[in-house]
């Protein structure tokens, strides 16, 4: 850490929009909220240059809430519209986020997907277990024989590990924050975005409308014998999730399989950076294969006077 | 003696190469100044199954296919009799009963052919392939790997069909040479050879002079291309200034997503192959926000995942993408190779609710060039998605094209933000607010505030889009009804607003878009009988009114173009002042027709239709019209079949 701060351009009151927010009160969606508003304001980004993409859902209003470009796309496809901004225009600053259900539900196979395709991105997934918007049904975390309150029945299908899916799926930085704790969140959404690549943030959220499981109080330990929290940082503990060597495929491997017994680790729930590699990107891979993309985003690129003659004489 | 007028056909199993024997003979009459038709049909499948290519020349232009075969080539027995023998249910009988009288059969003797008794009014000129394939080897000490080349005996086809002809073999020589560059020199000469061998074999053995058929080069060369629908419609594209193109591989899309990616490195163009068609509409909608001019191509059961795509591209207001939706046989998986415009009312009501969107449906190659070049001038105008209708058909016709005909080239981006055109007073909504006589909670947006919307209540329905990154064109953007912010809001008279704001983009559509580009009256204005008909067909159609013409017979052709919007005024004019009309589909239900009922209250009762996967031949068309003059004068509907026997 510097002691001296650069003077920054933007003050956190920049990244937030005056539209009235109708959150429920106490909703976990206001921590990632001034997570993310804390985050861009750490970097000093301009708000002119960075574009928020969000599916659909609770989570889904996000983009309105913050002063910056806004795009509240479909369910469970904010990835790929997110891809195709983020490819289209590497000047602006792309960050995609969603829920639970959006991310590992109805948009698994782009959460999947994306981390294979290592675009320069960071994903945030507000995970609180239930679908909020549409009253409280089970979303694709709960895990089997837990039931909310907002439930009839008990869920009979268990929950998936994010954090385990997103190492086989290929994400070069993954992460767990809590939207409780802005400030470490928003720490984590920094190196998020300043990472080169697929970024993935698991944030464990409350809702306090419908999920009376994972509360609070739950997450402080409230109701255990020594009130001890059922979080606990990654950093504390010197856990190393970073790839130092990323030529070293047994370096690689061994990170990722940390990473993954981190994340079946309950109660305490590890959070902070699980696993992180700077392997080369979507991009790098494509200013390779298209030398006008070396340093010019594509939408600068001027396409509109190609010269097809040689493709003509091809079919003659 | 039939002179530069020749049908010809090359059938054999999938993957034996009867696509580059037809398409090299094809370039070689087109280099030398013929015209070329020429379609492909084929099997879902890699290797093994019945296809067979026809090409058609002339010195006329070619605009579709007709039935009777002057030449055909066989590389194996079930291109002349099907496949009765091993089949529960036959999927053909073969092609010789196509052959016309005076025609002939080159097939290799090896396949164990004999030719029948009852069609001596043909000639069969049966070709040792393998032997002359290892003589050419045997040149180049290969001698013994003969069965190795089998890959070949195309050339060998094509040699054969050439010494028939009397056509001279150092045209095609060179376009055997021109497809193989650099180190695989070696190979095109192997190909010469084995195809000049074959040439003097059957110009050895049989009485050329004798077969009726002669082509030779015109002498009035025309420079010309020979392409397929697909890689018109890329270059269209390229043209256009597509930046983004995505897709997700299906038959008979995927054709035109891997030419542009062979070519991405020199001409710039991003081309991401996707996940599934949801992650490819989607991206290209992404894309298209940030400005970039995105595309994305599919087929039917594609377009089936793509529909909420449509649906936000429209809400949002994005300036695109444009979707090439290359129509096949549905429903469902359907035939996936095979020819069908039964997608039409499918792309016309896409997704939930009521938006706006552009679907235009070309009826050729230049029509293809022309509409997807368009396409991406509209999407930027109106903001919103362009659906460009082509087919199967299109997709894999291979047809020579004048090459002045590629030259339209305006590229009109529409409405931008670029940092200073606040927007004006009125288009925040309050005028709209003021003639309902009140004010929402009594405020008045300040007059004089520097304020970009993104979603400003314009005349027209267009507001001027930002490019994100610009300054001070910062907007948001939602699925979700929305204020000019591009807030969500669920108030009636916003509402209202939008809806009136983005459905009204259609009008704007109809009065810009040039009325050519709509529809088309083809034909004599006094004519007594006028097709209505669409897409692919346009060639077929034109081709068969010259036939009726030269019966004396005055036929019309009206083409419907645009879909959406539709031209309903100028199209029931028409309908309304034509003596009798006759609508031509290559569908079940008559899909233009039930449009045209709908949107201009006209029912066409008299139908040509065709639904057996394959396109209507010049032939059917003619039959059905002349029935028309001289048989049934009442209305009705005549499902008709390709001739299979």
């Amino acid at each position: 850490m510097s002691v001296e701060a650069p003077v920054k351009r933007f003050t956190l009151k920049d990244y937030k929009s005056d539209l009235h927010n109708d959150w429920c009160p106490g909703c976990g969606d206001f921590g990632i909220l001034t997570g993310i508003q804390l985050a861009l304001q750490q970097m000093d980004l301009d708000p002119d240059k960075v574009a928020v993409f969000s599916g659909i859902g609770c989570s889904g209003k996000t983009p309105h809430y913050v002063k910056a470009y806004g795009f509240h796309t479909l369910h469970g496809r904010v990835l790929p519209t997110a891809t195709g901004a983020r490819l289209a225009n590497s000047g602006v600053t792309v960050i995609a986020l969603g829920g639970d259900g959006d991310g590992y539900g109805i948009g698994a196979g782009y959460f999947v997907n994306s981390g294979r395709r290592n675009v320069d991105m960071a994903y945030l997934v507000h995970n609180n277990s239930v679908y909020g918007l549409t009253k409280g049904q089970a979303s694709p975390t709960l895990r089997k024989g837990k039931r909310t309150k907002s439930m009839p029945e008990e869920a009979i299908q268990d929950g998936i590990n994010p954090i385990a899916m997103a190492v086989a799926a290929g994400y070069t930085f993954i992460a767990r924050g809590y939207a409780l704790e802005p400030k470490h969140l928003a720490g984590i959404i920094v190196k998020a975005i300043e990472h080169k690549g697929a970024a993935l943030v698991d944030v464990l959220q409350t809702c306090p409308t419908y999920n009376d499981l994972y509360t609070k109080e739950w997450y402080d330990g409230a109701d255990l014998p020594d009130k001890r929290s059922r979080l606990y940082k990654l950093d504390d503990t010197g856990y190393d999730g970073v790839v130092h060597d990323v030529t070293d495929e047994k370096e690689i491997v061994a990170k990722k399989a940390q990473a993954v017994v981190k994340s079946y680790e309950r109660e305490p729930i590890p959070i902070g950076v699980y696993y992180q590699a700077e392997l080369p990107t979507y991009e790098d891979m494509l200013r390779q294969r298209i030398p006008a993309l070396d340093g010019k985003p594509l939408v600068d690129i001027d396409v509109f006077h190609r010269d097809v003659n040689a493709l003509l004489e091809a079919m003659r | 003696m039939q002179k530069n007028r020749l049908s010809w056909m090359i059938g054999g199993p999938q993957g034996s190469g009867i696509n580059a024997s037809a398409e090299v003979f094809a370039k070689a009459c087109s280099r030398a100044g013929l015209r070329v038709y020429a379609n492909i049909e084929y099997h879902s499948n890699i290797m093994g199954k019945h296809s067979f290519y026809r090409v058609r020349v002339s010195d006329e232009d070619l605009r579709s296919y007709q039935e009777k075969i002057d030449i055909l080539v066989a590389l194996d027995l079930e291109t002349l009799v099907g496949d009765a023998d091993h089949r529960r249910w036959p999927t053909h009988y073969g092609h010789l009963h196509e052959i016309d009288r005076g025609g002939g059969v080159i097939y290799d003797s090896e396949i164990g052919f004999e030719p029948p008794a009852d069609r001596s009014d043909i000639r069969f000129f049966p070709v040792p392939f393998i032997e002359v394939i290892r003589t050419a080897l045997e040149e180049v000490g290969k001698g013994d790997q003969a069965r190795r080349y089998e890959i070949l005996k195309n050339t060998v086809a094509l040699g054969a069909t050439l010494a028939l002809c009397e056509y001279p073999f150092d045209i095609v020589a060179d376009v055997i040479l021109s497809q193989f560059k650099g180190k695989r020199s070696e190979i095109g000469q192997l190909n010469v050879r084995a195809a000049k061998l074959a040439f003097d074999y059957v110009r050895d053995h049989f009485d050329c002079a004798a077969f009726p058929y002669r082509l030779q080069p015109n002498p009035e060369r025309k420079p010309r291309i020979l392409a397929k629908g697909y890689e018109i419609i890329a270059l269209a594209k390229l043209r256009a200034g597509c930046a983004f193109q995505t897709y997700y591989p299906i038959s008979p899309a995927t054709d035109e997503s891997v030419f542009l990616e062979r070519h991405q490195r020199e001409q710039s163009l991003l081309v991401v192959q996707c996940e599934d068609e949801i992650s490819s509409i989607n991206m290209a909608v992404g894309a298209a926000h940030m400005g970039v001019r995105s595309a994305t191509a599919t087929s039917g059961p594609g377009f089936a995942l793509m529909v909420e795509g449509i649906g936000f591209a429209a809400m949002t207001e994005a300036p695109g993408p444009v979707i090439t939706m290359y129509q096949r046989g549905g429903p469902s998986t359907g035939l996936p190779t095979r020819q069908e415009q039964g997608d039409l009312r499918f792309v016309l009501h896409p997704a939930q609710g009521d938006f706006p969107h552009v679907v235009i449906a070309p009826g050729d190659l230049r029509e293809c060039y022309q509409d997807v070049f368009s396409a991406f001038n509209w999407a930027e105008q109106f903001q919103l998605p362009v659906i460009v209708l082509p087919d199967k058909k299109l997709a894999a016709i291979y047809t020579t094209i004048d090459r002045l005909e590629l030259t339209y080239d305006k590229v009109e981006r529409g409405k931008i933000f670029t940092g200073s055109e606040w927007t004006p007073y009125a288009a925040k909504g309050n005028d709209l607010v003021e003639q309902d006589g009140h004010l929402p909670g009594g405020k008045k947006p300040g007059e004089g505030v520097n304020e970009y919307l993104r979603y400003a209540l314009s005349d027209d329905g267009v507001s001027p889009r930002s490019r994100p990154g610009t300054p001070g064109g910062r907007f948001w953007s939602t699925t979700d009804e929305h204020d000019p912010d591009g807030h969500i809001t669920e108030g009636v008279e916003m509402r209202t607003a939008m809806m009136r704001k983005r459905m009204g983009k259609l009008d704007l559509i109809s009065r810009t878009v040039p009325k050519d580009q709509q529809y088309e009256l083809h034909g004599p204005a006094d004519a007594d009988l006028t097709v209505v008909a669409w897409g692919s067909t346009k060639g077929t159609i034109l081709d068969a009114m010259l036939a009726l013409a030269e019966d004396g017979k005055k036929v019309s052709f009206l083409q419907c173009r645009l879909m959406r919007p539709f031209p309903a005024e100028d199209v029931e004019r028409i309908l309304r002042s034509a003596k009798r009309l006759v609508l031509v589909e290559e569908n079940y239900s008559g899909q233009l027709g039930a449009v045209i009922a709908e949107e201009t209250g006209v029912r066409i009762e008299d139908r040509v239709l065709k639904y057996d996967g394959r396109p209507f031949s010049e032939d059917e068309i003619v039959a059905a019209l002349r029935e028309r003059f001289a048989g049934r004068p009442e209305p009705h509907t005549e499902a008709v079949m390709t001739h299979v026997r």
